[in-house]
């Protein structure tokens, strides 16, 4: 722990702050990040989806990229974004709306990670086996 | 003898002040609150679940929005996500964009460009056509 020339501590997290350091500064970054990223995916989705009021071909052409090994990857990467987005939104309203919410928001942050791991593993696995059975996969 | 001190709280700015961002905030937590169970129900079912995205077509499309139950969910969804995303951005433009008339033009531009997605997104749910090929 390093001594500034106020000669107050600096800790990782100040008390009484929940965005300066550590979890809660971290947990602010990443939910911006994810939180454009999402948004301007969203525009691209409205997009492609757009293209039935076209053609079955022109959609079924567009949704045929989406199936490619590199997007197949991205779309895990948005899977990945949602969640963390998701949760990390239910632990901010828990923060402001439960009497012992930022009290709790570290080991809230740390909730996010296991839970979120633990989707993203089995998930990856059903989002990506298609791509895997089709690039190293020796039979169907 | 009249004094020029103003009451407190009496002056001009705090009267003219609207609950706008106050609301803004509280739409935040409600959307999002309801956009976990859209949007994790739509990723299940359309990335993960039964082959996930590679069974998609435009004949899958076609069979879910036969059914209002999925055009009434998707509609929701497109309305709540880009309301919710859209504040969102607004937020960040007004946190970054420091010189007042790139504020301005850079919400004008999210302004325009989210109405546009929004109408688009809603036109295509209504007026989706099966035997269009």
């Amino acid at each position: 722990m390093s001594v500034n020339t106020q000669g107050f501590s600096l800790r990782a997290t100040p008390i009484g702050t929940l965005y300066r350091g550590g979890e809660g500064m971290w947990t602010w970054v990443l939910h911006r990040i994810t939180g454009v990223s999402l948004f301007f995916f969203l525009f691209v989705h409205v997009l492609d989806t757009a293209l039935v009021r076209v053609s079955p071909a022109a959609y079924d052409e567009i949704i045929a990229t989406y199936k490619t090994p590199i997007v197949n990857l991205l779309e895990v990467g948005l899977v990945g974004a949602v969640l963390f987005h998701a949760f990390n939104g239910i632990r901010i309203i828990l923060i402001d709306f439960w009497a012992k919410g930022p009290r709790y928001q570290r080991q809230m942050t740390w909730g996010i990670a296991a839970v979120w791991l633990l989707i993203m593993i089995p998930g990856f696995y059903f989002m990506t086996i298609h791509t895997i059975d089709a690039i190293f996969g020796s039979t169907s | 003898m009249s004094t020029a001190v103003l009451a407190p709280r009496s002056d001009s700015r705090n009267k003219q002040r609207s609950n706008f961002e106050l609301y803004g905030w509280l739409f935040m937590r409600i959307s999002g609150l309801i956009l976990v169970f859209l949007v994790l129900g739509h990723l299940v079912i359309m990335n993960i679940l039964d082959g996930g995205v590679q069974r998609i077509n435009f004949a899958f499309v076609a069979g879910r929005w036969a059914s209002p139950f999925w055009q009434v969910w998707d509609l929701s969804m497109l309305w709540l996500a880009l309301t919710h995303g859209g504040n969102g951005m607004r937020t960040i433009i007004n946190d970054y964009a420091e010189r007042d008339q790139t504020r301005f033009w850079l919400k004008m531009l999210l302004y325009v460009s989210t109405t546009f997605i929004i109408v688009l997104g809603t036109l295509v749910i209504f007026t989706f056509d099966v035997s269009i090929g």
